[in-house]
């Protein structure tokens, strides 16, 4: 039976009724992305207009002069964001792997829910908490461990070098991974889960220890999902305002180091975007807003294209 | 079952209607941080007496001009005037209503409040970057005797624009000629260097969870927040402790017989007893408003305010307007302001 278009006979009105509406429910998304897109582009065109491509590359931020570049801002979101994964990924697999294979059934109902519950916390309490408790944690203790164990070698030393403010990248992005391991950690929960059991015994019967089983078997099955996971925890790391603007630092100067302040697309816009009081000001922000929409749809259009090629390759 | 649902949903439009009723009765306005303590404890009072509500986001000083021009809130609040020819431009009114003083404030162990000095140049510097560190001579030459310990100076700035930053600044260019060229005066700069909090309670809640941290924030916030704020130095060598008395001082020697629309920036006052970075805060009303009921409203709180609220003003320690100048706002409200109240 064709869907597309119902057969006359009783009843089809309500079911045209119905295709229309989801129909419309579709497209009414279709039609905000775009216009999200076309509007934040119709805002910061002259701010393109006037710095072309320089936008991009320029560390100057300067209200006064109306000379702005997003190189910093851009610069703060990619690598919070990038932390964040970094931290979340190992820590996430850990958990999924924790409550599938190794956790006995009466300790693995809470601990789920206890990973829920930190799904649903809202992100200005992590920003709080970060202030008033993690901030103060990182500038006594962590931050200047690092500086002292890491920040003499080397290579690494312009990493981790810096007064220890306790407010600054490596801050934001340890929030962000505990912000976004909830999200992954359930996906790989519940797809670890839908590993088939004869697939996973008959490994056992081979001989595989637990490792080798979910390293082997569960994980190159449930790839797809994985790596979708993964990509929604980015999605969600890029976007974060409210946490990161208050451990962040809101500094417009460039630094190498991890442990310095810096400033995200999404906090500078937050913090700037009601008192921007020039037309050129106001530009460069929304072109801000349109830089962030575009990292954003890069990211999701490499997912897309690495989980069709995962496909192909005929994992789940 | 359905006469139920008919009188369930009625009975939400009539208290839908009634609560339309009592918003009716609020005043909306939205700007700057440096007076939101006054409007808040004012308009607190003022509902008390009279039931209207005076609905009051502080979003910053530049957010209050942005609001008031673009017709979302009666009322607009900014520590920087505009000057006679935007006020004209947007067909706005400006009158003064607080006067109150923008302090630096530290987090330096061993320092009691008003203990450590600094010159104006001297602050110029330490936010241009250019001294980076507590011992640096040029802080031990303006703190003889005083230990200072060996540790960065993180300087704390605003996030957000900010009419607290517009005086800090303007004071900062008035006093160091190297920072009016490379930085220049507004409500939101390229800062050289530092961190950026938002509103004044970020940057009251960064000092004191940074150690070597100097910020500035408006003077009712280094009182609620316990602060340690330092001493600045006036134009005539004094170092003037942050009070009523200073900024009333200061605010003595300013000449409001020729500011067209009250545009007059008291910082650098001159006189011995003088604070160096006394700020007034304004409010923005528009000269012919859309809304005459609202505005009526508004205008009638602000008169209520300058002439009765004026010993709650001093418990948050902002300094009241002298009586002259509160009549000289009424009579600029009767000249400008078209609207009866």
């Amino acid at each position: 039976m064709n869907l597309a278009r119902p057969r006359r006979r009783s009843g089809t009105l309500g079911d045209a009724l119905f295709w229309g509406a989801a129909f419309g429910a579709a497209l009414l998304v279709l039609i905000l992305l775009g216009a999200i897109a076309m509007s934040t582009l119709i805002g910061g065109y002259p701010t393109f207009a006037r710095f072309g491509f320089g936008f991009l590359s320029k560390l100057v931020w300067d209200p006064v002069r109306r000379e702005f570049g997003a190189l910093v801002p851009i610069y703060g979101t990619l690598v919070t964001a990038l932390i964040g994964l970094l931290l979340a990924v190992p820590v996430a697999f850990g958990i999924a792997v924790f409550l599938t294979e190794v956790a006995p059934r009466r300790l693995a109902v809470p601990t789920s829910a206890a990973i829920e519950l930190l799904a649903g916390i809202p992100s200005i309490i992590y920003g709080m908490w970060g202030l008033f408790v993690f901030a103060p944690f990182m500038a006594n203790t962590l931050d200047p461990w690092l500086s002292n164990t890491l920040g003499v070698v080397p290579g690494l030393a312009p990493l981790f070098s810096g007064p220890p403010l306790g407010l600054g990248m490596l801050t934001a992005g340890i929030i962000l991974s505990i912000m976004i391991v909830p999200f992954i950690a359930a996906v790989m929960r519940d797809v670890f889960r839908l590993v088939p059991p004869p697939l996973r015994e008959s490994a056992f019967a081979l001989g595989a220890t637990r490792w080798e089983v979910v390293w082997h078997v569960a994980l190159p099955y449930t790839r797809t999902a994985v790596w979708g996971a993964i990509f929604l925890g980015l999605g969600r790391a890029l976007g974060e305002t409210m946490a990161v603007t208050f451990v962040l630092g809101n500094s417009h100067d460039f630094n190498i180091s991890l442990l310095a302040p810096s400033t995200s697309i999404a906090a500078t816009i937050a913090n700037e975007f009601t008192e921007a009081d020039s037309p050129d000001y106001l530009s460069a922000l929304i072109a801000l807003g349109f830089i962030l929409f575009v990292i954003t749809f890069l990211v999701l259009l490499l997912a897309k294209l690495m989980l069709l090629r995962l496909a192909k390759q005929g994992a789940r | 079952m359905k006469l139920g649902k008919v009188a369930l949903v009625a009975a939400a439009l009539f208290v839908a209607a009634g609560a339309s009723h009592a918003i009716a009765q609020q005043v909306t306005g939205a700007g700057s941080t440096f007076v939101y303590p006054i409007l808040a404890a004012w308009s607190d009072a003022y509902s008390k007496q009279t039931g209207i509500q005076i609905n009051y986001q502080s979003i910053g000083s530049g957010g209050g001009i942005a609001q008031i021009k673009a017709g979302t809130v009666d009322f607009g609040a900014s520590d920087m005037p505009l000057d006679p020819h935007q006020l004209e431009a947007a067909n706005l009114a400006q009158f003064p209503l607080v006067i109150g003083g923008v302090v630096p404030v530290v987090h330096l162990p061993d320092i009691s409040p008003g203990e450590l000095r600094l010159s104006g140049p001297l602050l110029a510097d330490i936010f241009l970057g250019k001294v980076k560190r507590w011992d640096a001579p040029e802080i031990a030459a303006m703190n003889p005797g005083r230990k200072l310990p060996h540790l960065d100076i993180t300087v704390v700035h605003r996030s957000d624009g900010s009419g607290t930053t517009f005086n800090f600044v303007d004071y900062l260019a008035k006093v160091s000629p190297e920072w009016k060229a490379k930085v220049g005066v507004g409500t939101s700069v390229a800062w050289p260097t530092g961190i950026g909090g938002k509103g004044n309670e970020g940057v009251a809640a960064y000092v004191q969870r940074v150690k070597g941290a100097l910020g500035y924030v408006e003077y009712a916030y280094v009182l609620q927040n316990k602060l340690t704020y330092a001493l600045v130095q006036n134009s005539a060598g004094e170092f003037p402790l942050p009070n009523a008395a200073s900024f009333q001082a200061a605010a003595a020697s300013a000449d409001w017989d020729h500011a067209p629309d009250f545009y007059l920036v008291m910082t650098n006052a001159p006189g011995p007893n003088a604070y160096p970075i006394t700020a007034t805060s304004f409010i923005l009303l528009h000269r012919d408003p859309k809304d005459a009921a609202h505005s009526a409203a508004a205008l009638a709180f602000f008169q209520w305010a300058l002439e009765h609220g004026q010993h709650l003003a001093e418990t948050l320690n902002y300094v009241p307007l002298p009586p002259a100048l509160v009549s000289r706002i009424e009579a600029y409200w009767r000249a400008t302001i078209h609207v009866k109240f």
